[in-house]
């Protein structure tokens, strides 16, 4: 990691502080009983992860990911957990059947993957905090730099995700109503 | 920072914080007077003149009373939930300008909590939070009618705040800016081809406006959009099971949301603090400023009473076909017309 001035000092450790507890909760998610706790340590996550980026000076990518994850996704999980309402998962062994494939498979992906996160070099993080709210030589706000890369830079790959996810939730809306269609 | 300039903080910030939650002592007696009065009865008029003590005398009632936690609740949440209610509707009004920027003694002082770029954006971010204090007030309570509330205000919040955003992204692409001091200052004035008529965003984008303000009822879960609520079907909802004050905070939080719905109205599209034909100059300007905003958001909240008393309630399915089929929309058909209306501006 750069010397880079976003990490140094009191925001250096406001950054581990957040990252810390982030990655807490996160495994809180797998390893919490009740699903309705693990959609709120999720929910934590997300909203750690939006101060991480306002701490980056990246605004308005913040706003979104507290818009977008924590206000919609998070809200809509909620939902589905609370109508279908599964309990608390009581059974200690139900999700460890295959405990000895894991223990095979696990060296298998963890060594290359440490071995990776060993050798290569990290993108540095920007000296400057400038740098997220640049347009070439420009500099103007967090939204705008945003929208110059989204709406100009990477336009095309842009318009494609969009599609992609627009067909796949038609998709899933046809098959959700075949299944219905069956059940009539 | 010198003493003065700490002092010009804390008037910026810590005054508009302790006032709003002190509004809604008031703000509940107008409600009930004005149910009574539309209702045809004489409503609260016991307590003090007119019955303006009446509401004191409630919250040192829900103050004193017994703070019930029933047994089979998940304490932590039970507890959490109303402090979120109220932390989510007092801090979305921190980035709201409530007044003009005003200098005196040499000093620029802008009125407001915090003029940050992404203002609106914040405002989103906050209100969405505040759907979690109820979600979360109907799970842990193991109450089959406040889970039921709960539910149905997820279902609720996600149906409006996608036509609500996008309502208010064509106020944005009509600003070029997130910046709430920015929506403000592209209004002040009159519009060029018409010189009588104020620049508001209300004009060319009446039907975002509808759409806005519609949205901002779901929002607030106030009638005719009170199904999480709905004390004919569910008792009293996700808040069924609370007592004493974490069941008054509940009240204190939707009054506080009712009150920040009004003033984003007012900003969004009716100018905020501006008049045209204003000019503020000194601490007179910021307090004829601050009069004309609290004048525009003080006509929404009564707006808010008087459709609360005067519409019935919104069946559930009724509720999301107008959500879906209607509001989203017209949402996006305003987005188009706006965006319309820049390019032709650009093109001049």
């Amino acid at each position: 990691m750069s010397d880079g001035v976003l990490l140094t000092g009191g925001a250096g450790v406001l950054f581990a502080v957040l990252a810390a507890v982030a990655l807490a909760s996160a495994i809180a998610v797998v390893v919490a009983r009740s699903p309705v706790h693990s959609a709120l340590f999720l929910l934590l996550s997300f909203v750690l992860v939006a101060a991480i980026f306002i701490l980056q000076q990246a605004e308005f990518v913040g706003a979104v990911q507290m818009l977008v994850y924590a206000g919609g996704i998070m809200v809509l999980f909620l939902f589905v957990v609370m109508l279908v309402n599964p309990g608390v998962t009581r059974s200690e062994k139900s999700f460890q059947h295959q405990w000895d494939v894991a223990v095979v498979l696990l060296p298998i992906f963890l060594l290359p993957f440490l071995y990776i996160l060993g050798t290569e070099k990290l993108p540095d993080v920007p000296v400057k905090a400038e740098a997220f709210r640049m347009v070439g030589t420009r500099v103007v706000g967090n939204t705008e730099a945003v929208s110059w890369v989204l709406f100009r830079d990477y336009l095309v790959p842009f318009e494609v995700a969009s599609v992609f996810l627009l067909v796949a939730m038609i998709g899933a809306v046809v098959l959700g109503k075949r299944s219905l269609e069956k059940m009539d | 920072m010198t003493l003065v300039d700490g002092a010009i903080v804390v008037l910026r910030v810590v005054v508009p914080a302790l006032i709003l939650p002190a509004l809604v002592i008031p703000l509940v007696w107008v409600e009930r007077r004005v149910a009574a009065f539309i209702q045809d009865r004489p409503g609260p008029n016991r307590v003090g003149p007119f019955g303006l003590l009446q509401s004191p005398a409630d919250i040192i009632k829900l103050f004193t009373k017994e703070d019930v936690v029933p047994a089979a609740t998940d304490k932590f949440l039970f507890l959490l939930a109303p402090s979120l209610a109220v932390f989510a509707a007092l801090s979305t009004f921190a980035v709201v300008p409530y007044g003009p920027t005003i200098r005196v003694a040499g000093k620029v002082i802008p009125m407001v909590g915090a003029d940050v770029s992404v203002g609106l954006l914040y405002v989103f971010a906050i209100t969405s939070l505040s759907v979690y204090a109820i979600v979360l007030a109907g799970w842990s309570s193991n109450d089959k009618f406040s889970l039921l509330g709960g539910i149905r205000s997820s279902a609720q919040i996600i149906s409006y705040e996608l036509a609500m955003t996008t309502a208010a992204a064509g106020v944005v692409l009509a600003a070029g800016s997130f910046r709430l001091t920015d929506i403000v200052a592209m209004q002040e004035g009159t519009f060029r081809l018409l010189p009588v008529v104020p620049r508001w965003n209300f004009f060319p984008q009446v039907i975002g406006f509808i759409v806005f303000f519609v949205s901002a009822f779901a929002e607030t879960n106030r009638l005719p959009f009170d199904l999480p609520e709905a004390e004919a079907e569910l008792v009293a909802g996700y808040h069924t099971e609370y007592s004493a004050m974490r069941f008054g905070s509940y009240f204190l939080a939707e009054y506080i949301n009712v009150i920040v719905a009004s003033a984003m109205t007012a900003t969004l599209y009716f100018g905020g603090w501006s008049l045209p034909g204003f000019h503020p100059e000194g601490w007179l300007g910021g307090l004829l400023g601050l009069l004309i905003f609290a004048a525009k958001t003080a006509f929404f909240v009564l707006v808010f009473i008087w459709v609360r008393w005067t519409l019935p309630r919104f069946r559930y399915d009724q509720l999301m076909r107008l959500g879906w089929k209607t509001l989203l929309p017209l949402s996006l058909a305003n987005l188009l017309w706006v965006a319309l209306l820049a390019i032709w501006r650009t093109s001049r």
